[in-house]
Formats: structure tokens, C-alpha cells, sequence
């Protein structure tokens, strides 16, 4: 059973073979991907036909490499901008919930609580479709009544980082509440009677006290933003992100160019993941 | 200088603003639009029924609807038998060092987006795939055949997706099971069974439920695994909704089945808190 408990040889390596097979199906998909994407093959399938970095840094007329590939540079310049500025807006509005679920006291505090969570269960999906019926819905009537038309309110880079900001600044907010619980307000007292203000104390203390958790949540909103598809997928106008980008490649078909592009994203996410679980952040949520 | 509950500190608006704007434009007002849009007519905008009833009436819809909610239940029950034992194995078998590392190796996968890892499995399984590559070379099968787009390959692609959202809760309450409990039913007899039965999983319900919370959200608002590896005719309900908004522009159809889909999710949601007593608010900590 246990480590403390004697148990069949039998049963013990019965065990370790179940979780061996358990990581091999956990990491088979990966290491595929990647092993492919140097392979010298217009298709990513085997028979191996020699290695290659065609698909990285090939320059055409045949292969075309990711660094000379424009629609998916294109594409994931685009991803970058979204991220960023989802990891703006949701670490500004996660922080702001955390303080406010945190600290203050009010009515119906309960009832907005209920709500904030609440798109940690919504799909994805609804979450892109009712906003994208929203902000429709506002444009015609400002079509309708001024006479104006707002691109802003139409699909594109705005919708995209607004729907994603709806959920991923509730992540950020659970990662800020978390060690927020744990701050000692004696800490802001004993600022306020030498003196200083409630920016003050904001600033020099408590945010101070905060800022590892509010890196660790905004390093999650700036992956999570970068990966999204199902909500993106709606509010998307012209210029596509990289997962929906790659999901019209891999669905028709395309050349290991695709696993070229997921070499480099499972090599950087895999490093961002070790460097913030090493923070002590929860690498997960 | 300790302020009473009924005033508000000095930073309250500020806090308060930017999160009742958030909910408010983001969250709130956006599904009130939907549930309005799926009951209006695409015309004219007056009042309808047609877009719920046109679900009942055409099997297909209401099909994927049940089968989609049907296959998101037999897929959380795998998530929860296979994370038992893994989570066992890394809390209770292995030493803390060997459990730390492990640890990091089921989450990288984790970050990797799900685009890439639905590709992983699809260059694994297709006809030309690695698999059948390996299995037509060592003389197993004498010709390729096709292991993609059918529904097993897609519950274990589900499967897969999701497991991490299981696997972290469960290890979480595992490492909180005393281990003298485990000990002192064997000294007195417990068969490994009855020990399952008794100690361990009675203690895991809480971390069973949170990820089994997460994990059927995921699922059931799932496109990218459905769309790329089940088959012709294993539709997922999200697709449904894909191709009322996007192919065929009907947003009311659409709506209808958008709030379909969130009232089942959060139906069953519900329905899990109630049997095991929990709250919301504790799941998504």
C-alpha cells in the first residue's frame, strides 16, 4: 500500500508499470510532435527521411520554415498583442477583485462573488457567443440612434481581448485572494499611524506583499490568453490568433511546418511553466 | 484605527468600479442578450418559441444534445478512476523528492495548448500515423488502417484533455489522508480493497467533485477534440453551435442552443454540489 507498509513484490511493480504507461500516454503525443518537426518529409508522418531544419529555417520554394512562414508569423505576432494586453486588463481587474472580495465589506458582496466565479463554469464557448451577441447588439443601436458605426463593438482585436479577459481575470483574482488571505493587516495599521495614506499603504505595502502573486497570475493570464480557442473563436474579426491559425492547418492538412511551430511553443511553455512553479505559484487553475 | 463594517474604506469605488463593470458588461449583460436572442425571431425581433422548439422537433439536434451530455458523464467517471491510483502513486508511494518531479512532469502537459496536443494524437493514429506505421512494419496489421474519427478515440482524446484538471485536486486531498489511518486498518486486517473502499476514496470525494466539476465543464464545451478527432458522425453539441453562428448565421438558433448547453452544465454542476453537500465557492479554490 503505502511507503510504510510492506507489500508484494507483484504489486509493487504492477503499480510502478500502470503509472511508466500512464506518462508514456501523457507524454507520447508531445515528443511525437516535436521528433517530427525534423524530419526531412513534406508530410508529418515517418518513414524517417533524414534530420533537417528545413521546417524552422527553410527559405522555399519547396519547404517554407516557420521563420520565413508569413500568415503564421503573422499569426502569432497577433497572439502576442492579445496576450499582452489580456494580461493587462485581467491583472488590473483580478487585483481589483481580490482586494475588493478580500477587504471590503458590503451588500449584495456575496451575490457579485457568485458572479465573478461564475465563468470558471461557464464553457468557453457561451462565453464568446453572448458577447459576441452583446456588443452587436449595442452597435446596431448606435447604428440605429446616432447614425454611427463602431468598429470597435464588431469581431476583431478588441472583442477577442475583452472575451477573454471575462474569464481570465477571475483566475487572477483567485491567485491574488489566495496570499492576500494571508496578509497581515496589522502591517497596513502600523503604516497608517505613522502616517501614510491609503495609496500609500497600497503601494508601499500591501502591493509590495502581492507582487509574486500578481507575476504568477499574470504570467497564467498571458499563457491561457495565447492558447484560447473556444472563446476566440467567435469574437476573432480578419486577423486570426496562432491556435486558430493552426486549427485551419491542422484540420485540412498541412506540412510539418505545424509541428515546427509546436516544438518551439511545448519548448517555451514547458520553461515559463518550470520557472513560475518554482516561484511557489500553483501551476495550475 | 479600526473602521466600522458599515463604512466603506477610503479605496472602496475604486476597487468596486472596474469589477462591477467587468461583471456587468462581461458576464451579466452579455448572457441577458442571449436569452433574449433565443427568443426572438431572427425577423423583426418578436417574440418566439421556434428556436427551443426547433430543437425538439429535429432529432439531430436534440440527439448531439444527449449524446454530447451522455459522453461528458462517461468520460469525467474515466478521469476519476484512472487519477486515483496516478494520484495515489504520487502522494503515497513515492518519496517526496521523486513526488515533487513527477509532479512537474503531469503538469507540463498541461500548458501545452490542447490544439497541440489533439495534433500529437492525430499524427499518432491516422492511417498514415505512427502507429500504424510501427504495427504494419513488425507485421501486426497488414495494412494501415484508420484510428482517428471514431468515438473511443475521441473519448480518450477527452480523456487526455482533462485529466490534469482531476489529477491536481485528487493529489491535493490524498497528501492530507494521515497515513497512520492506512496503517492501522492493515494491522487489523483491512484487505487493500476495503481499504480503497473505506478510507481512501470517502476521504477523496471533495477533490473528486472539484475536478469533476472542471472537468465536465471542459468537456462538454469542448470543440477542438471533438471537431478533429471524432468522427463524421460524433458531433459534439459545441458544434452544433459553431455552425448555427458561423455557417448558417442564424444567432437566434444559435443562442437557443448556447443557453441549452449552460443550463445542462449547470444543471449537472448543481446537481453534484447538492449530492456531496459542497459549495461553489469551495470547489473553484
Amino acid at each position: 500500500m503505502i511507503r510504510s507498509l510492506p507489500s508484494s513484490n507483484r504489486y509493487r511493480w504492477g503499480f510502478t508499470l500502470f503509472i511508466a504507461l500512464y506518462f508514456v500516454f501523457l507524454f507520447a503525443p508531445l515528443v511525437v510532435t516535436m521528433v517530427l518537426a525534423f524530419n526531412d518529409s513534406m508530410y508529418p508522418s515517418l518513414p524517417w527521411q533524414g534530420f533537417t531544419l528545413d521546417w524552422f529555417f527553410g527559405k522555399g520554394p519547396k519547404k517554407w520554415g516557420i521563420f520565413h512562414d508569413q500568415t503564421n508569423l503573422r499569426s502569432l505576432f497577433t497572439s502576442f498583442r492579445v496576450a499582452i494586453a489580456v494580461m493587462i486588463v485581467s491583472t488590473i481587474l483580478g487585483t481589483c477583485a481580490a482586494f475588493l472580495f478580500e477587504q471590503e465589506s458590503f451588500r449584495f458582496k456575496g451575490v457579485l462573488y457568485f458572479l465573478m466565479i461564475a465563468p470558471l463554469v461557464i464553457p468557453g464557448v457561451i462565453l464568446g457567443i453572448s458577447i459576441l451577441m452583446f456588443s452587436n447588439t449595442i452597435g446596431l443601436f448606435i447604428e440605429d440612434h446616432l447614425g454611427l458605426y463602431v468598429k470597435f463593438l464588431g469581431p476583431g482585436f478588441p472583442l477577442v481581448v475583452l472575451g477573454q479577459s471575462s474569464f481570465l481575470s477571475t483566475i487572477v483574482a483567485l491567485v491574488v485572494s489566495a496570499r492576500l488571505k494571508k496578509f497581515d493587516r496589522t502591517l497596513e495599521e502600523a503604516a497608517y499611524n505613522l502616517g501614510a495614506n491609503r495609496a500609500e499603504v497600497l503601494w508601499f505595502i500591501t502591493l509590495k506583499y502581492l507582487r509574486p502573486s500578481i507575476i504568477g497570475g499574470a504570467a497564467m493570464a498571458f499563457l491561457m490568453s495565447f492558447e484560447n480557442f473556444n472563446t476566440t473563436i467567435f469574437l476573432v474579426g480578419s486577423q486570426a490568433t496562432l491556435p486558430i491559425n493552426m486549427y485551419m492547418q491542422v484540420r485540412d492538412g498541412s506540412t510539418p511546418v505545424i509541428n515546427a511551430i509546436s516544438f518551439l511553443l511545448i519548448i517555451g511553455t514547458s520553461i515559463f511553466a518550470v520557472a513560475n512553479l518554482s516561484k511557489g505559484n500553483k501551476g495550475y487553475l | 484605527m479600526m473602521k466600522s463594517k458599515n463604512h466603506h474604506s477610503p479605496g472602496f469605488l475604486f476597487f468596486f468600479l472596474p469589477v462591477l463593470l467587468w461583471l456587468l458588461l462581461l458576464i451579466v449583460l452579455p448572457h441577458l442578450e442571449l436569452l433574449r436572442l433565443s427568443f426572438t425571431k431572427a425577423k423583426g425581433g418578436a417574440f418566439t418559441l421556434d428556436n427551443y422548439l426547433a430543437f425538439f422537433r429535429e432529432p439531430i439536434y436534440w440527439l448531439t444534445f444527449v449524446r454530447t451530455a451522455g459522453y461528458s458523464i462517461i468520460v469525467t467517471f474515466l478521469v476519476m478512476v484512472i487519477s486515483l491510483p496516478v494520484s495515489f502513486y504520487i502522494s503515497k508511494m513515492v518519496k517526496g523528492r521523486i513526488s515533487a518531479f513527477l509532479m512537474i512532469l503531469i503538469l507540463v502537459p498541461f500548458w501545452v495548448s490542447e490544439l497541440i496536443r489533439v495534433y500529437g494524437w492525430m499524427i499518432l493514429l491516422r492511417e498514415s500515423g505512427i502507429l500504424n506505421h510501427f504495427l504494419v512494419s513488425l507485421g501486426l496489421f497488414k495494412q494501415p488502417v484508420e484510428l482517428l474519427y471514431n468515438d473511443a478515440t475521441m473519448i480518450m482524446g477527452l480523456v487526455y484533455t482533462s485529466m490534469l484538471f482531476m489529477v491536481v485536486p485528487v493529489i491535493g486531498v490524498m497528501d492530507d489522508l494521515d497515513n497512520s489511518i492506512i496503517e492501522a486498518a492493515y494491522d487489523l486486517g483491512a484487505s487493500k480493497i476495503a481499504i480503497w473502499r473505506t478510507i481512501i476514496i470517502p476521504h477523496c470525494t471533495s477533490g473528486l467533485v472539484n475536478g469533476g466539476i472542471i472537468v465536465f465543464m471542459l468537456v462538454l464545451g469542448s470543440y477542438l477534440t471533438p471537431n478533429l478527432m471524432g468522427g463524421k458522425n460524433s458531433l459534439w453539441f459545441t458544434e452544433q453551435i459553431y455552425n448555427q453562428i458561423i455557417l448558417y448565421f442564424n444567432w437566434n438558433q444559435g443562442a437557443a442552443f448556447g443557453f441549452l448547453l449552460l443550463a445542462l452544465s449547470s444543471l449537472i454542476i448543481w446537481v453534484l454540489l447538492k449530492l456531496t453537500g459542497q459549495r461553489l465557492k469551495e470547489v473553484v479554490k
